[in-house]
């Protein structure tokens, strides 16, 4: 064996604790080391020249890096390897950063003594290693999205536009997400619909767009490139390829309800467009305020319609897709009710949430857009918008900043404002968080135009007649003050879309606390998550404005098109292996596997392996109770010498 | 003079040490007795993070926090106000200062007030 | 329904009637309660300081005592619940102070003990449900306002006694006596507790605006379990704010529920109110002209 060792001294990151020098000259005469040499910085141009001369030098058969973590450069250092002409897979990394001088910063001379160890190790591993070759997967080049907001619809016209299918599946029967609901948008002020119904429109016609709503996901199984998911779409009742989407049945129907899309603030009927530019501008029955469905009475939407499209009997439907990538935009929901007792909320009608007051102002809201209070239909006078409700409290709450409510308060006084020119809001706040193009400007105005900003939180609101009274402080004055109001807008947390963290276990995705869902690196792998081929966007992953959910819903797309760019994939191939031989086909193995990547044959009485499932983890060797288990390069007797040179 | 040790000094009878306070008020506007109060808690709170211990000592809203819980029940970052309240005013009696004298109490208040307000206010005063 | 029962001093001198009231009507409702043999003053406000566990000791003996007796130890006073069961928490949770109290107290006493309010007894072991059925004397459309103060529900994890910002076993109690209730924002504000002894009034400020915002609402009574709450509310209508009749008595639950249930008027023990609850009871019926209210 021929092994070339290249310590790096990463500046002083490595070099400021671990006497490099050192550590060559000690490593130098270690069996099986032709050649070893330091460098500032290995992974440079420089560097990388280094190891590549050095390979043909010495004829070299195999290289261990002393670097940093195999997460940072591990993939540069093997594609270095290859270009020298060395396999990549005898190409071992030796973590004497992460795992060395910076946790051992204050004791230089153990630092140095086990860089040389972990490098020993090393060079035993790299002994035993194999020169394998990467394997190759096919990639099925169509994209499911999850989630039809401003995130999903992006993602799949990005991916739609590049010549991909796309499978959208949104669990609403309409499309647009919380976007439809707002009535105008900051930093501009332009109306919600305005900006979204083409982008609506283009969804529900585009040719590679298959629309899936009223729908959820079931189950996924398979991997990068070649995911199987299962889709349930519901019930409508109403049969979609006969109906026109004439409405004469939601104009008949008798069982009017609150309806969601209005928060409450008004009634719909059991068979529902939920609003004027609903896409799919298809009807919906909802089952649980539908008189026919629950008590066999009324069917009148089945007499007024006059292409018999109402369908009682229709039954849920299973749909499988297969598809190569999945982008997750689920989405989020506001802070419950029930959670916000100071306030009043979910008690006294006139404290309402930053949605339900986008729905009083908006044009096809049920005020028509003029801003009246729930209880009476009053114009408010005096309106207290309360920021940070349940966000940055981590006793009551969640301990995150929400991140877009500052500026939307600011728009909701501002619009109050427009409408009501003689009337006065107030907005408590902590801090304003205003960071963005033209966003601290927008705040700016909101103040010019009248709005009184008090800094700080409000402890109570309760009914007094038909004023609502706000116990606050302004802590810049000192002074504890009472607010008496027509109506209070809570700017509740934004939290993740309810159901989020089932489906990031049918997904096997990581999730934070909360539920929203885990990037593979926050700042350099913002919209991947950490399974291959799945990637997130939009508030789903974290609260987020427009602007920012575009973009990276965008990025998100850009993903999935590089992954399509090929018809092949490749996967590492240090992967499980069976020793046929001593494999009793007990099947120990495949209950152990977390990726699904084992099977029985059954006939054949030996376990399998699924190479592109598995990830190498190694469960499966050490759940095997024959040692018929061989993980690819990490061999038994490869640790065994490892351990070797590191106590021995 | 901005002081730690001041704080540190009260963090030892209150068991809280008041850094994760945020100021955002929340405690004063929930107060019961800030109409009355020269220092609002959130005040209070601020001056003990500074170390600037003195002027909470001297204010009159150390002694007329009623220890309620108001506040603590309401502040996002769990600080326990009544805490650092009774901390100070613990500071000054234990110093053998009393901030009431029972023999001074008015005849009425002797003669109505129920034991449980003279022994919880002889608690809290000397 | 047996407990064993903790007075406090309080209910021994000048709030006796609500002693009494409780005692007839548990009687009544077959509840027993069985008076502690050894108890001692609860100390009437939980210690906020952590570095002086010495507080602890007198109610950590009551507690200790009251364990060898039973499970459940019932209160009636606010302030010694909110005293008990703190300090019972610190036993059952603060292994250190644990440690110090018992070394003192000569005990092994780990908490073990439920503390219970006596409105806790009526609303779970017996059922409001039941006790409507119990009452003899409707106070049908008797304009009632509950009061709870600060010690019956603060702090809201430890004693879990009720929703701390909009609480309603006052209100289902009251409902369950036939009264009307009259709901008022100031029902979990503070009345200014023990700073009612600081020269000069300063206690009557909230009191007054716990007083003020029930009796806007139309509340002939208020409804209060602590007899701090009862003497500063009282107190704060003396003068110029109880004047011409507009003023609102306060007065115990357990007086209510002992009129409800139609015991005899000499266990109701009316004693010093500014405002006298004399006038309301005999124009609802509940007393005689001949009261000692
Ligand atoms: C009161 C308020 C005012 C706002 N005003 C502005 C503004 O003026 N300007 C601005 O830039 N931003 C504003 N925003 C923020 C804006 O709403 C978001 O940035 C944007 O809606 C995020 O889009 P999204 O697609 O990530 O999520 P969403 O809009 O929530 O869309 C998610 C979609 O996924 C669907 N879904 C959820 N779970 C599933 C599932 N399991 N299966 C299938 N589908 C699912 C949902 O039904 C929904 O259609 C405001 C937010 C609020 C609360
Ligand atoms: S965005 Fe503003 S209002 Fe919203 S949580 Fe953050 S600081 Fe509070
Ligand atoms: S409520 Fe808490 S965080 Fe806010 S100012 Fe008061 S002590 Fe500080
Ligand atoms: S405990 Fe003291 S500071 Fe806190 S709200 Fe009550 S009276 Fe105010």
């Amino acid at each position: 064996m021929r092994t070339g060792v290249f310590v790096c001294w990463c500046g002083l990151n490595i070099g400021g604790v671990v006497d490099v020098p050192r550590v060559v000259q000690e490593i130098s005469g270690y069996p099986g080391v032709a050649r070893a040499v330091d460098y500032r910085y290995m992974c440079s141009d420089p560097g990388q020249q280094l190891i590549k001369d050095t390979i043909r030098e010495e004829r070299l058969d195999s290289v261990v890096i002393a670097a940093c973590s195999p997460g940072m450069h591990e993939a540069t250092f093997q594609t270095v390897a290859e270009s020298g002409g060395v396999n990549p897979y005898r190409c071992e990394i030796a973590n004497i950063r992460e795992q060395c001088s910076w946790p051992h910063q204050n004791e230089p001379g153990k630092a140095t003594r086990k860089a040389v160890e972990l490098i020993r190790a090393a060079v035993e591993k790299v002994r035993g290693d194999e020169a394998l070759s990467a394997l190759s997967i096919p990639v099925t080049r169509r994209a499911l999205v999850i989630g039809a907001g401003i995130a999903g619809m992006q993602a799949a016209l990005d991916i739609a536009e590049a010549g991909h299918e796309v499978v959208l599946v949104e669990r609403l029967p309409h499309i647009g997400g919380h976007m439809a609901q707002l009535s105008e948008t900051f930093p501009t002020l332009d109306c919600s619909q305005c900006i979204l119904t083409p982008k609506t429109s283009e969804v529900g016609r585009h040719p590679r767009i298959r629309l899936v709503t009223n729908s959820e996901v079931e189950s996924v199984s398979g991997y990068v490139g070649n995911f199987t998911v299962r889709i349930r779409r519901r019930a409508t009742y109403v049969n979609w390829d006969l109906c026109t989407g004439c409405g004469l049945c939601t104009e008949k129907c008798p069982s009017k309800t609150p309806s969601a899309f209005e928060r409450g603030l008004a009634k719909e009927p059991a068979v529902t467009i939920a609003f004027p530019q609903a896409v799919p501008h298809k009807p919906v029955i909802r089952a649980e305020a539908c008189r026919h469905l629950t008590s066999g009475k009324c069917g009148v939407c089945e007499k007024a319609c006059p292409v018999g499209a109402i369908d009682f009997e229709q039954q849920d439907l299973l749909l499988e897709e297969k598809v190569g990538a999945i982008v997750v935009a689920t989405g989020y929901d506001l802070h419950p009710k029930a959670k916000v007792g100071e306030y009043g909320y979910g008690v006294y009608p006139d404290v309402i949430d930053g949605l339900e007051f986008e729905r009083l102002n908006s044009a096809s809201g049920p005020t028509q857009g003029e801003i009246r209070r729930p209880s009476d239909g009053k114009v408010p006078k005096e309106v207290v918008f309360i920021q940070c409700v349940g966000s940055r409290d981590q006793e009551n709450g969640y301990p995150y900043c929400s991140k877009i409510c500052c500026m939307y308060t600011a728009k909701h006084a501002r619009l109050y404002k427009h409408k009501v020119p003689d009337g006065q809001p107030y907005v408590f706040y902590m801090d304003i968080r205003a960071g963005g193009k033209g966003y601290e400007e927008f705040v700016q105005e909101a103040t010019d135009e009248g709005v009184l900003y008090l800094r700080g939180r409000v402890a109570r609101v309760f009914q007094d007649g038909d004023r609502l009274v706000v116990f606050g402080v302004d802590t810049l004055s000192g002074k504890k003050v009472e607010i008496h109001a027509d109506m209070v807008v809570l700017a509740t947390a934004i939290v993740p879309a309810s159901g989020a963290k089932e489906l990031a276990r049918t997904l096997k995705l990581a999730t934070d606390r909360y539920g929203f869902f885990s990037e593979a690196h926050p700042k350099l792998r913002p919209v991947e998550s950490l399974t291959r081929g799945i990637y997130i966007a939009g508030c789903a992953q974290a609260p987020k404005d427009i602007p920012d959910t575009v973009t990276q819903a965008g990025s998100a797309a850009a993903k999935v098109l590089a992954l399509f760019s090929a018809e092949r994939l490749s996967h590492s191939p240090t992967v499980a292996a069976v020793d046929e031989e001593l494999c009793s086909g007990c099947g120990v193995c495949v209950e152990a596997c977390a990726y699904d990547a084992r099977t029985l044959d059954v006939r054949r009485r030996v376990a399998v392996v699924n190479d592109v499932l598995c990830e190498g983890c190694g469960t499966c060797a050490v759940a095997c109770p024959n040692g018929a288990t061989r993980q690819k390069n990490m061999a038994r007797s490869q640790v065994l010498s490892m351990i070797d040179a590191v106590v021995g | 003079m901005v002081s730690s040790e001041n704080r540190r000094k009260l963090l030892d009878i209150s068991g809280e040490d008041v850094t994760s306070c945020y100021q955002c008020g929340k405690c004063s506007a929930g107060c019961a007795m800030a109409a009355m109060m020269d220092l609002l808690p959130h005040q209070v709170i601020r001056l003990v993070q500074l170390g600037q211990v003195e002027e909470a000592l001297a204010s009159r809203t150390i002694w007329l926090c009623a220890s309620c819980l108001a506040c603590s029940a309401r502040c996002p970052r769990g600080v326990s106000l009544p805490n650092v309240m009774e901390s100070l005013r613990v500071t000054l009696l234990r110093l053998g200062g009393r901030h009431l004298d029972p023999v001074r109490l008015p005849a009425d208040v002797l003669e109505n007030a129920p034991e449980q307000a003279l022994v919880a206010g002889l608690r809290k005063y000397t | 329904m047996g407990y064993s029962y903790f007075p406090g001093c309080t209910l021994r001198a000048k709030a006796r009637g609500f002693e009494s009231s409780a005692l007839a009507s548990a009687r009544v409702l077959g509840i027993h309660l069985e008076e502690l043999a050894n108890w001692q003053c609860c100390g009437a406000t939980f210690p906020l300081q952590v570095d002086n566990s010495f507080p602890l000791v007198s109610p950590a003996r009551t507690l200790a005592s009251a364990r060898r007796m039973g499970e459940r130890l019932v209160t009636l006073c606010s302030a010694c619940y909110n005293v008990l069961k703190r300090t019972n928490h610190v036993m059952r949770t603060d292994a250190d102070r644990r440690d110090k109290v018992n070394a003192f107290i000569e005990e092994d006493y780990r908490g073990d003990l439920e503390v219970v309010h006596f409105l806790e007894v009526l609303r779970d072991d017996l059922g409001f449900d039941a006790l409507a059925r119990s009452v003899k004397v409707p106070l049908s459309g008797l304009a009632a306002a509950p009061y709870y103060g600060c010690l019956l529900l603060r702090p809201a994890d430890e004693l879990a006694f009720d929703d701390p910002e909009a609480p309603h076993i006052l209100e289902d109690f009251l409902s369950a006596l036939g009264c009307r209730v009259v709901d008022h924002p100031y029902k979990i504000e503070c009345c200014g507790s023990y700073v009612a002894l600081e020269p000069g009034e300063l206690a009557s400020g909230p009191s007054r605006m716990v007083v003020e915002s029930a009796r806007a609402r139309g509340a002939r009574v208020i409804v209060t379990s602590c007899p701090l709450c009862q003497y500063n509310l009282d107190v704060s209508q003396q003068g110029a704010h109880g004047r011409n009749g507009a003023g609102v008595p306060v007065i115990y639950f357990t007086q209510l529920l002992a009129i409800a249930l139609g015991l005899p008027e000499d266990v109701l023990g009316f004693e010093g109110h500014v405002i006298s609850p004399g006038p309301l009871l005999r124009s609802i019926g509940a007393m005689g002209s001949e009261a000692t209210a």
